[in-house]
């Protein structure tokens, strides 16, 4: 195919994703951070994030997510906003909320930023500051208060996993307390520090029925006021998610240091090597590098994918969980009821049955971790 | 029923903008987007908070040169306060 033919089908991303920094005053056990990142701590200058954000948006990215880590680190965040604002993004703040006072939040109100979201590990101070490995509980609520004095829409996002799958009906009061208008629960997905801690954070089938059930319940009582949005966790189901709509079709993400990724857990893949901002511009990147076009259309697909007649619905699934579990990015996702590795999913369920098979400290994301892991696995490959 | 005296506006969470790169209009929200049908959005941009729906619905059928048009509106609206988009 000609490459001008080819480009016709790519259609334009509609999603920006900036990590602006993978510094963060959190240390998150279910982190989706690259475990490695501590061994790269470049970071794009202001002028230069400017240039991504006017590249993206000349490309057709409407949304734009300023996140990392944690964006608030960085002193020049303002600026970013008010550059975005002015190019006609829809902003979204994604924050811990540490760092975010008044002074902050209401230049951020006049410089145009639309929504901030907001995560809680949990309702309760004890888990939330154990999980996150810090004292941010009372901090984080102060927060939630300034956001809805300054009038912003509201997503609280919480991270679902054993510890607390329990506790979601006051997870969902403390929403409605607080008068956010969506309240995200994701389940927590298996990549990165996720993944690292799996056997310990993975809950039982039992515990998620009960969950969903109450979030029905909370569902129909709350109607338009507060919006629930569950997040399932994949493992447990035999269809794949349709995961970021596609390789490389509206999703857009430029890490920390300038590298252009389809998905921001995209670094786990080896084998793929991503195109940097400094040295292409967005529009090859996004239309002509190997990269974003590894798992473009399907082409790429092995079977049971390339036949498969769900293929234009869940795009084969998840190129880095088919790589997690099978090694090789190409094949379905094994969370696939057809994938031939879909035992290795149902074992993986199956342990959570069994605990404490081993019950093993949980490994926090901070920078002694991230560097041990490194060279762990750099042990292992050499 | 939509009441032809009511004067819809867009809800607070929703921004509506053209973009160039769908040749639409789009509905923003927080993490979201909807691209919109040239009817949809010809009725999302009159919703002010000003104009009744007596009033859209007589500006949207000079702008189509079309008559009867009233249903379609009071349809479209109907829809798009279920889903929060207009109050």
């Amino acid at each position: 195919m000609s490459e001008q033919a080819n480009m016709a089908n790519i259609a334009p991303p509609l999603w920006l994703l900036a990590e602006v920094t993978y510094r963060c005053p959190l240390h998150c056990v279910f982190c989706y951070n690259p475990v490695k990142y501590a061994a790269n701590k470049k970071e794009l200058s202001t002028e230069q994030w400017k240039e991504v954000l006017r590249q993206a948006r000349k490309l057709g990215a409407a949304q734009l997510g300023f996140s990392g880590g944690e964006p608030l680190v960085r002193d020049d965040l303002e600026e970013l906003i008010g550059e975005a604002h002015q190019l006609g993004y829809y902003t979204n703040l994604i924050t811990s909320g540490v760092g975010l006072t008044e002074a902050r939040i209401s230049k951020m109100k006049e410089l145009g930023l639309d929504h901030i979201q907001l995560s809680f590990q949990d309702s309760t101070k004890e888990m939330n500051d154990f999980l996150s490995s810090t004292k941010t509980f009372d901090l984080k609520s102060r927060v939630a208060a300034l956001i809805k004095k300054y009038d912003y829409p509201m997503v609280l996002n919480v991270v679902l996993h054993r510890y607390n799958l329990d506790h979601i009906g006051r997870i969902v009061d403390m929403a409605v307390e607080m008068g956010v208008e969506y309240l995200e629960l994701a389940n927590t997905q298996y990549y990165a520090w996720a993944s690292i801690n799996r056997e310990q954070l993975m809950p039982t089938r039992e515990q998620l029925v009960r969950a969903e059930e109450i979030v029905q319940e909370y569902r129909a009582k709350l109607g338009n006021k507060l919006k629930l949005l569950f997040v399932v966790p994949d493992l447990f189901e035999d269809k794949p998610k349709a995961c970021m709509n596609g390789w490389g079709s509206v999703f857009l993400a430029v890490a920390a240091d300038g590298s252009a990724l389809p998905c921001h857990a995209a670094q786990s893949l080896s084998g793929l090597t991503f195109p940097n901002v400094t040295e292409q511009l967005l529009h090859d990147i996004w239309y002509k590098s190997d990269a974003f076009n590894a798992f473009r259309g399907y082409e790429w697909m092995k079977e049971p994918c390339r036949t498969c007649s769900e293929k234009e619905k869940d795009f084969g699934g998840c190129r880095c969980q088919a790589y997690a579990l099978t090694g090789d990015a190409r094949n379905a996702d094994p969370v696939c009821g057809k994938s031939p590795s879909h035992d290795v999913v149902k074992q993986i369920v199956l342990q959570t049955k069994n605990r404490p098979v081993e019950e093993k400290p949980l490994v926090f994301r901070n920078d002694m971790n991230s560097l041990r892991l490194a060279a762990e696995v750099e042990k292992q490959t050499s | 029923m939509t009441d032809l005296t009511s004067k819809p506006k867009l809800a607070k969470l929703f921004r509506l903008q053209y973009e160039e790169a769908q040749g639409a209009y789009v509905l923003l929200y927080p993490e979201g987007m909807v691209k919109l049908n040239q009817p949809a959005s010809e009725i999302l941009k009159r919703c002010d908070g000003e104009r009744d729906v007596n009033a859209i619905v007589a500006d949207i059928e000079q702008a189509f040169n079309a008559q009867g048009l009233e249903k379609d509106v009071t349809g479209f609206l109907e829809i798009a306060t279920e889903r929060g988009w207009v109050v």
